[in-house]
């Protein structure tokens, strides 16, 4: 075998930019797959122990105020193990040198020590002490947002009074793991903080001592958390309960599941693109090789060689392209899976993430990638193997041609002789022509869904930023408030105009179908926050009935004209059944709109209201922002623009660098496919070529035929991959959908184009290469040797 | 030795060594040749003797380690990579062993290949006449002998009305009944056209159809002779 194995170092050395080109394309898919699995494997690994080591609850219920006795109740609920009560409320921050009033999540802890449930990780300073009712520990991320430290010192409106606030710890919790302020779509964690302070401090703040307003439950192991939470419900009922939520609705976890399903669909659809273009490309070297080694395999065989070893022989060549794709996959792979783990710290915050690049990954992938290699090296080997000597010795009769009807139509006697030689050739083989363009458009159609990220979320941004919402600001009221409170407001300086909104929980029900959600009530002709189709623009809200977003239609399988059983969960907590009689399509979110009117006459209320929306003064903004920070009866501020901003700093931080990596993955797909296809056609035809060039034809005039037929290619690919983009923008965006929000199928017509030029270039790069080697064709080694 | 305007190829002290590592082949030693204006010349040898590199250096396709060779007036040796494609293009006809036709194109369509890029060239259908073919025009090189695909060849080469045509081993793959068809085409083009042609074959019997004969071994021209008469090849016999 040594024979052999000299001609198989050959062979890799002479097909070393295509054996490159293939490992690319199977490496592309491989760092994805990598990526993926191992950034998976971080996440879960990290929040089951993080989740595990901090006592994260099972459960979580809010209520206004429920006395201390009615713990011993739901302590004794069949399936709870342990109670934890606490008090929780949001309130305004006055953040020094920071123009915007802050919003936080107050929690309070117990000041001799960790709670039950849901435990800090303090990460620096220390617990706060009893007896100093100033002291607060604050989330890590928001204290470095601002550059605090322990020691420094911020106020807050608690309960409607302006405290100075000292803190002395730093910490991270299970339950704030991703956290999102009210009103955006990103973490911000300059505008929103959680802070720790202790019980007896909060309950007086809020008045309620010998009370509570939260409550988590962990569960026993095989309790069911709905049968919990039925009783539960019913327990803190009389208590304002809007509702419990098991942990996978928990708003934190639920990001971080979401995320993790997210990748699991990246780490199956796009390595498999990849690794089957990567397996038809070795497919076809593979063919073309043995084609060409015809009288080699029958001269082995002659001389004894087994059809295993001659198998074996071309093999090891695909072992070796593959073990080239794992080697490159492996290193890119950890490479992106480090830079992905970074990225994810930023906006899901451990104690430590770390990046493990796990072995069970590693070898996942090196098993596809092997099984797609050999997968298509099989067809050919097995030729080859199979070959009877004699027949292999024997020339290969000469490839049938016909006259085609597009080379021989009227059209086609205008054509000349080396365009005639492109089209017989592309036609000769149909089946490789279609997978070769096939493949050029995947590239296209991956490059389209890459850049369309960027289009989408822009447009999610302006729908749901500035076309769905008109207001600059929304005032959150500490409780709900007579309508009256409006024109208060309106005489605030620098406010244009105002107008109410409610958002109440409630359990939403058709048939046996339900939702835990809330109803947003507007006025009649709301203008500052519509309700808004994504298709129609801003309606008018209806006198009465329902007018439900569409994926809540669909979860309650309810249509217009249908009824739904609401369950108000706060004021007098009025039950009743009412008409949906619009139905709208929505980004973010599963709203159900009411009229206010209609709303406040069912709640039997007289006309209140919860939040404000405000048209500001652009020239009035920030002394107006600073005047709101000392308002006592505001429990929130949200700044659209603040969250405009920090969407956009999110994308800009984490998807345009994914975008361009993964242009670069598809501009690697589409340089695989076209170099491969091109080398092939050289190797089929090198000889013509130089034939060509002994009769007097130009260098150039020789690459037109090559690159002529690539461009054809190319050009027959790039309306049909940006057709197949878009499929997949389709594809994957009903792959991500959610009941918070769906990316939007929107896709510019730059980026149709930029993913066209990105498989342009990958053209142009094979075109250069193959030029090259153009240059060096042995003109007169042709003439000896028979074709 | 300079150039002449009446000598098509002019060729002095032509060697050519190959060096393929620690050995020096040296398949040319300082050749002298010249072809005049329509005569046609066979090259006889043993094999291994130079003949296919004296051919492909007079053809533009090599270049020599050492001398010269002239094209009337242009200087061969100094020209470069695109004024030897040039004067192939322009100039020369080739005809190989192996035909070298290409499989995808028919038979009207290789010479069509030909005279789509030179200045005045023959009716492609004409060329094909020339050589018998008139009625396989439209034939892919799959579908015809191997004597046809030769004849083929040859209208492909003198399409262009080159002034030299140069053939290495033209019947060196065909039986003899053929082989002669083959020449026979190789004659008239001389003949008819008057274009300096040089044929490369062991065939000795070849000669006789030849104005002169050269006889190679290891690199120089060992002998040349001058038929006083030319035969018609379907007077020779082997
Ligand atoms: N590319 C090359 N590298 C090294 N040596 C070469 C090369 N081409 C030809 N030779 C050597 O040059 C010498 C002359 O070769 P050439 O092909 O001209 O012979 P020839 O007379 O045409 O033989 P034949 O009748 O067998 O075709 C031979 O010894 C050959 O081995
Ligand atoms: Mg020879």
């Amino acid at each position: 075998m040594q024979a052999l194995n000299r001609k198989l170092w050959r062979d890799l050395w002479r097909l070393r930019g295509q054996i490159l080109a293939t490992a690319i394309v199977m490496a592309s898919g491989l760092a994805v797959l990598i990526n993926s699995l191992s950034t998976i494997t971080s996440l879960q690994e990290s929040s089951q122990a993080y989740y595990e080591r901090y006592r994260f609850a099972d459960v979580f219920a809010q209520v206004t105020r429920a006395p201390l006795y009615v713990l011993q109740r739901v302590a004794e609920l069949p399936g709870v193990q342990s109670v934890s009560d606490r008090i929780a409320k949001v309130a305004l921050l006055d953040v020094p040198d920071f123009p915007e009033p802050v919003m936080a999540r107050l929690v309070s802890v117990p000041e001799h020590g960790q709670p039950v449930l849901n435990r800090l990780a303090l990460l620096s300073g220390r617990w706060i002490s009893s007896g100093h009712d100033s002291e607060v520990i604050v989330s890590q991320a928001f204290a470095k947002a601002h550059g605090l430290v322990p020691g420094d010192h911020f106020s807050a409106i608690i309960n409607g009074t302006r405290k100075q606030l000292d803190i002395v710890g730093l910490a991270l919790s299970p339950e704030f793991v991703y956290v999102l302020g009210p009103g955006a779509l990103v973490p911000d964690d300059q505008r929103f903080g959680i802070i720790w302070m202790g019980r007896s401090a909060l309950s007086a703040a809020y008045d309620q001592q010998g009370a509570f307003n939260d409550l988590s439950l962990s569960l026993m192991r095989n309790a069911s958390a709905d049968n919990v939470i039925t009783a539960l419900d019913s327990i803190l009922a009389p208590y304002g309960a809007i509702g419990a939520v098991a942990r996978k609705d928990q708003l934190s976890n639920w990001f971080l599941m979401n995320e993790i399903e997210q990748l699991e669909s990246m780490s199956t659809i796009l390595p498999a693109i990849f690794l089957l273009v990567a397996a038809f490309l070795i497919q076809m070297v593979m063919r073309r090789m043995i084609a060409t080694e015809r009288s080699e395999i029958g001269l082995l065989k002659a001389f004894g060689y087994s059809d295993w070893q001659v198998a074996w022989h071309y093999l090891k060549l695909v072992l070796l392209i593959s073990l080239a794709g794992i080697v490159l996959g492996s290193l890119t792979g950890i490479w992106l899976g480090r830079f992905s783990t970074q990225m994810y710290s930023e906006f899901f915050r451990f104690p430590v993430l770390l990046y493990r690049p796990n072995t069970a990954a590693f070898a996942i992938g090196a098993g596809i990638s092997v099984s797609a290699a050999l997968g298509g090296a099989w067809g050919a080997v097995r030729q080859a193997a199979l070959l009877p000597p004699a027949e292999a010795m024997r020339p290969p009769s000469p490839p049938v041609y016909r006259r085609g009807r597009l080379a021989d139509s009227r059209m086609g006697q205008w054509l000349d002789q080396p365009s005639r030689l492109i089209i017989r050739h592309l036609m000769r083989w149909p089946a490789r022509t279609g997978l070769t363009t096939l493949g050029i458009a995947l590239s296209v159609a991956l490059a389209v869904m890459s850049l369309q990220w960027n289009d989408a979320l822009m447009h999610l941004a302006e729908v749901s930023f500035y076309q769905a919402q008109r207001q600059h600001a929304v005032l959150g009221l500490n409780e709900p408030r007579s309508t009256r409170v409006l024109a208060e407001v309106s005489r605030l300086p620098g406010v244009l105009a105002s107008e109410p909104m409610r958002i109440v929980s409630a359990d939403l029900s058709a048939g046996n179908r339900r939702h835990r959600g809330g109803i947003q009530a507007l006025p009649s002709d709301a203008s500052l926050q519509p309700v808004y189709d994504i298709n129609l623009g801003p309606l008018r809200v209806p006198a009465d009935g329902l007018v439900l977003g569409s994926l809540l239609a669909e979860k309650l399988g309810v249509r217009i004209g249908g009824t739904v059983h609401v369950e108000i969960l706060s004021g007098r907590r009025p039950v009743f059944d009412i008409p949906v009689v619009a139905v709208v399509d929505t980004y973010v979110g599963m709203p159900a709109y009411m009229n206010l009117t209609a709303f406040n006459r069912r709640m039997q209320q007289r006309p209140v209201t919860e939040y404000i929306n405000i048209l500001l003064d652009p020239a009035a903004t920030e002394p107006l922002l600073g005047k709101l920070k000392a308002v006592p009866t505001l429990a929130s501020v949200t700044l659209k623009q603040a969250a405009v901003d920090s969407f956009h700093a999110t994308i800009n931080e984490s998807m345009l660098i994914y975008m361009f990596i993964f242009s670069m993955f598809a501009g690697a797909l589409a340089f695989g496919v076209i170099y491969t296809s091109m080398r092939i056609t050289l190797m089929e035809r090198g000889r013509e070529l130089s034939t060509l060039r002994v009769m007097g034809f130009r260098r150039a005039e020789i690459a037109y035929v090559l690159l002529g037929e690539a461009g054809l290619l190319l050009l027959a690919a790039l309306p049909l991959g940006l057709v197949l983009g878009y499929a997949l923008v389709v594809l994957i965006a009903a792959a991500f959908e959610t009941e918070l929000f769906r990316v939007p199928v929107f896709i510019e017509n730059s980026s149709y184009a930029y993913a066209g030029l990105i498989a342009l270039a990958a053209g142009v790069c094979s075109a250069m290469i193959i030029r090259w080697r153009l240059n060096r064709l042995d003109l007169i080694k042709v003439l000896k040797t028979r074709a | 030795m300079s150039p002449r305007s009446d000598i098509p190829l002019h060729a002095s002290q032509l060697t050519k060594v190959y060096q393929t590592g620690e050995v020096a082949v040296h398949a040319l030693r300082q050749v002298d040749l010249d072809l005049y204006a329509g005569e046609l010349v066979v090259l006889l040898g043993p094999s291994g003797s130079g003949k296919s590199t004296l051919l492909n250096i007079l053809g533009g396709l090599d270049q020599p380690s050492s001398g010269e060779v002239w094209f009337y007036e242009q200087n061969l040796t100094t020209a470069n990579q695109r004024q030897l494609t040039r004067f192939r293009r322009d100039h020369v006809g080739f005809v190989f062993q192996f035909y070298n036709l290409i499989p995808s194109l028919t038979a009207r369509e290789n010479v069509d290949l030909v005279t789509e890029i030179v200045k005045d060239p023959m009716n492609s259908a004409a060329a094909l006449e020339l050589v018998g073919l008139g009625n396989r025009v439209d034939h892919f090189p799959a579908q015809l002998s191997g004597g046809e695909q030769q004849r083929v060849a040859i209208a492909r080469a003198i399409a262009k009305k080159p002034a030299i045509l140069l053939c290495d081993e033209p019947t060196g793959a065909l039986d003899s009944v053929t082989g002669i068809l083959v020449l026979e085409a190789i004659d008239r083009v001389n003949r008819e056209l008057g274009t300096t042609t040089a044929v490369i074959t062991h065939n000795t019997i070849i000669g006789q159809m030849a104005d002169r004969v050269l006889q190679m071994t290891d690199g120089r021209i060992a002998d040349e002779a001058r038929n006083t008469q030319r035969l018609e090849p379907s007077q020779m016999q082997w």
